[in-house]
């Protein structure tokens, strides 16, 4: 499993990691910077983590995941810092002999990631910032 | 015992870390989730506040003590 909380997305490092000879399906999820929410134009990300845990939650999802699905390979990699619109702030991607295993999989470990994994994102518009999800 | 604050109770409280003062004893997380709430109202206002103890997600009737690494996890939004 590749598991990392990082500056930067590299896909090509996850990509290599991800293919492998018994596979007919790499599937891999990107999550980009929008430059727009609720109406409002975006300037900016900033992503913080409280790491140790983080990780570890992001292994239990990779776990969980392969548990349910006969997957080769697993990665979830995460951004920390300030990113702009455009940028990749997520990748989450599978390997399985066919594909329907890993079009499930790899949703399955965004929509958990999302879920669980301490990570926290402000949102950078023209006049203010907000945590996203803070407050009802 | 060292509380890590994370995201927007970083914000609320301002600073990263809080230290509970002497002769304050909370023995576990829903004691400590009432003395938070106490000291920093805002807390109340948010969708929900989880605690981590050793990097771990808490239940109310988790113990803690002096040596925990306890954490405040606020809603979280990664992705």
């Amino acid at each position: 499993m590749l598991i990392k909380i990082i500056d930067h997305i590299d896909i090509q490092e996850a990509y290599k990691y991800l293919n492998n000879d018994g596979a007919g399906a790499v599937n891999v999820f990107l999550g980009t910077v929008r430059d727009n929410s609720k109406g409002k134009k975006v300037r900016q990300l900033a992503f913080e983590a409280y790491e140790p845990m983080a990780l570890k939650e992001m292994q239990k999802v990779a776990e969980a995941a392969a548990e349910r699905w006969p997957l080769l390979a697993i990665a979830i990699i995460h951004v920390t810092g300030t990113k702009k619109p455009g940028e990749a702030v997520v990748l989450t991607g599978v390997s399985s002999a066919h594909r329907d295993a890993s079009f499930e999989a790899c949703r399955f470990l965004i929509d958990e990631l999302k879920r669980t994994v301490p990570i926290w994102k402000k949102e950078f518009y023209e006049d203010e910032s907000v945590w996203v999800n803070a407050h009802p | 015992m060292q509380i890590l604050l994370f995201g927007i109770t970083k914000d609320i409280v301002g600073q990263s870390q809080l230290t509970l003062p002497e002769g304050e004893t909370v023995g576990n997380v829903s004691q400590l989730k009432t003395w938070l709430c106490k000291q920093y109202p805002e807390f109340n206002n948010l969708s929900s506040l989880a605690i981590a103890v050793n990097s771990e997600y808490a239940d109310d009737d988790t113990l803690i003590d002096s040596q925990s690494e306890v954490a405040l996890i606020p809603p979280v939004s990664g992705g």
